[in-house]
């Protein structure tokens, strides 16, 4: 019994690990291996996932590539994925707070109206963001992908949750203490929050990063793309020239696949907060 | 989404001098002028003004107008962009209506999988075992790559012709499947992305929702003789309703919103079958710049997803009422 409660039989449990393995990470694997390989071997009738004639072919091609700098996207990427993430931090930390704590006239309607933003579909944005965005002047520019995204009321709702979790008593202490609003919130609110801004600050970034369909607008020239809409453009640049697009996947999961290795008990964490611990 | 109505739970001030005992923050101690509260907002509200409420009245706008982005004179045109919408045979009607179906489709095909197999994965990596965290990352790998080196992948993995899927069916025996470019197979080619990309994600929102029930509840079944199929069907899934409801409201909603894989893997073929309302609103007031008929449509579209998120969340509420 002791075996079977709550664990696996040791047959068992090897069978099934070996099945998610080769089902989640196979795919990754002939990616990282056909991106060894040369332009002929892809389309060779006969395939096998180690390269018979390892080849940096699909590297050299799609470095040497101007329209395709790859690590430029990357950088366009991490820019805008962290710049967001800090505007978000910034500007909804302040927010929540005072959402959560501060009591002024108007803060329930003001609560309703920016939490009942959560269940306006993003599609909705689209084109009126695309116009806004070009009368700013921000079309294939870093800002486009950084600030209007950053407008969310997620991190509000997110993090008004986790202030109102705080004990008041804390406050009061530090007004009775003649800390003013701005002391108590940078030296007592902020320091006590730091595991959900964390979280906040990974949701941000991993959405951002992943974005594909606003970046793909509002981004054109090759140098300014950032990574999603950039690889999407390998495709048609290389059609059928595997080797070359999978060496382009590659160097852009690399990085995040090593992050995520070395972060993955935090990123599993955060994310299953962004659900109903918020 | 479901966490908006449940609302943080009264707490009664108390120990000051001074205190009323009113709810948490409302006391005398967090009174401030608008002023100071201003000061808090401001930054985050200029954003959302700008790229929340603006463009929601924005758009509405839009969609009234005869808007080519391109040209000076945007005519107002009423509801006309609507009503084209509704008109059988006119220009935009036909292919919305048919991304619209397209959409459908993947919706209905989609999320009973993305629900259903993340949730037999956090039920199995739930268990204690060694190695079960190394697992756990495995399967939420894919989803940290993003939808541009997914799609790319699968659209090679896929490939007629060169595909590593249909070089090892013909091992098999089997002729090549077009699995990018003929229905139904293409749905497949959009189905199976999407769950090995984002199983990882269902599932550690399943696996938080799995903590919350009382091992109790599971001893006492045990002792009452319960199969393990029993447990799951009285223990595990009652206990986990308010993240069944949560998980599927959010599901339906991004498969409902696809873009990348039907962009990427089988870029709306064949003709058009697998075109997305996304990919079709893009197209029409992005590509085309006819911003007018393209907002009518994310209004369409909008409206049907918040009926979506109603329906829902309804479901909820009549749930918890009868508990």
């Amino acid at each position: 019994m002791t075996a079977a409660r709550g664990g696996f039989r040791a047959g068992r449990l090897v069978l099934f690990a070996g099945l998610l393995g080769v089902l989640f990470l196979g795919p990754l694997m002939w990616m990282v291996t056909t991106s060894f390989k040369s332009t002929n071997e892809v389309s060779q009738a006969e395939l096998s996932v180690i390269p018979s004639d390892p080849s940096l072919e699909g590297y050299r091609r799609i470095l040497d590539a101007p329209q395709a700098p790859v690590g430029r996207w990357f950088v366009n990427s991490m820019l805008a994925a962290t710049l967001q993430s800090a505007l978000v931090l910034v500007t909804a930390t302040m927010a929540a707070y005072a959402l959560a704590r501060l009591d002024f006239a108007g803060k329930k309607l003001l609560t309703g109206l920016v939490l009942a933003t959560l269940f306006v579909p993003p599609i909705s944005l689209l084109v009126p963001n695309f116009v806004i965005v070009s009368n700013l002047g921000w079309l294939d520019s870093r800002l486009a992908v950084i600030v209007p995204g950053a407008a969310g009321a997620f991190g509000v709702f997110f993090l008004r949750q986790f202030f109102k979790s705080l004990p008041v008593e804390l406050e009061e202490a530090a007004l009775i203490d003649g800390c003013g609003r701005w002391r108590i919130f940078l030296k007592v609110i902020l320091p006590l929050s730091r595991p959900a801004l964390a979280t906040l600050a990974l949701l941000t970034f991993l959405t951002n990063w992943n974005d594909f369909l606003w970046p793909l607008y509002v981004l054109f020239s090759p140098d300014n793309l950032t990574l999603q809409p950039g690889l999407s453009t390998l495709q048609s640049a290389y059609s059928t020239d595997y080797a070359t697009i999978m060496a382009g996947g590659v160097i852009a999961s690399v990085p995040v696949l090593f992050f995520f290795a070395i972060s993955q008990r935090f990123v599993i964490e955060g994310v299953s907060r962004s659900g109903l611990k918020g | 989404m479901a966490e908006t109505l449940r609302l943080a739970p009264t707490r009664v001030r108390r120990g000051l001098p001074g205190a009323r005992g009113r709810r948490a923050g409302a006391g005398r101690a967090n009174t401030v002028g608008l002023g100071t509260a201003l000061v808090f907002l401001l930054p985050y509200l200029v954003l959302f003004g700008a790229f929340i409420v603006a463009p929601i009245a924005y758009g509405l706008w839009i969609s009234l107008h005869e808007w080519d982005f391109l040209l000076p004179g945007k005519p107002f045109v009423g509801f006309d962009n609507y009503v084209e919408l509704f008109t059988s045979g006119s220009v935009s009607s036909g292919p919305f209506w048919a991304a619209m179906r397209a959409t459908a489709i993947f919706v209905v095909l989609s999320v009973p999988l993305l629900v259903s197999v993340p949730l037999a994965l956090a039920v199995a990596l739930k268990r204690r075992f060694p190695g079960r965290n190394l697992l756990r990352a495995v399967v939420f790998a894919p989803y940290v790559l993003g939808v541009a080196v997914v799609g790319l992948l699968w659209r090679y993995l896929l490939d007629p012709n060169v595909g590593v899927v249909n070089y090892y069916l013909g091992k098999l025996g089997i002729d090549p499947v077009p699995f990018t470019t003929d229905t139904p197979w293409a749905w497949l080619a959009l189905v199976v992305p999407t769950l090995w990309w984002t199983a990882g994600y269902n599932m550690v929102i399943f696996l938080a929702g799995l903590q919350d029930i009382p091992r109790e509840l599971y001893e006492a079944a045990t002792i009452d003789g319960a199969s393990p199929w029993q447990r799951f069907r009285n223990v595990t899934l009652p206990g986990l309703r308010p993240v069944m409801v949560f998980v599927v409201t959010i599901t339906i909603l991004a498969s409902a919103n696809v873009f990348g894989q039907p962009y990427l893997i089988t870029q709306g073929q064949p003709g058009r079958e697998t075109r997305s309302a996304i990919m079709q609103i893009g197209e029409v007031g992005l590509r085309q710049f006819n911003m007018g008929r393209a907002s009518a449509m994310s209004m369409v579209l909008t409206l049907a997803l918040m009926g979506i998120s109603l329906v829902t969340l309804s479901f909820l509420r009549e749930r918890k009422a009868r508990r």
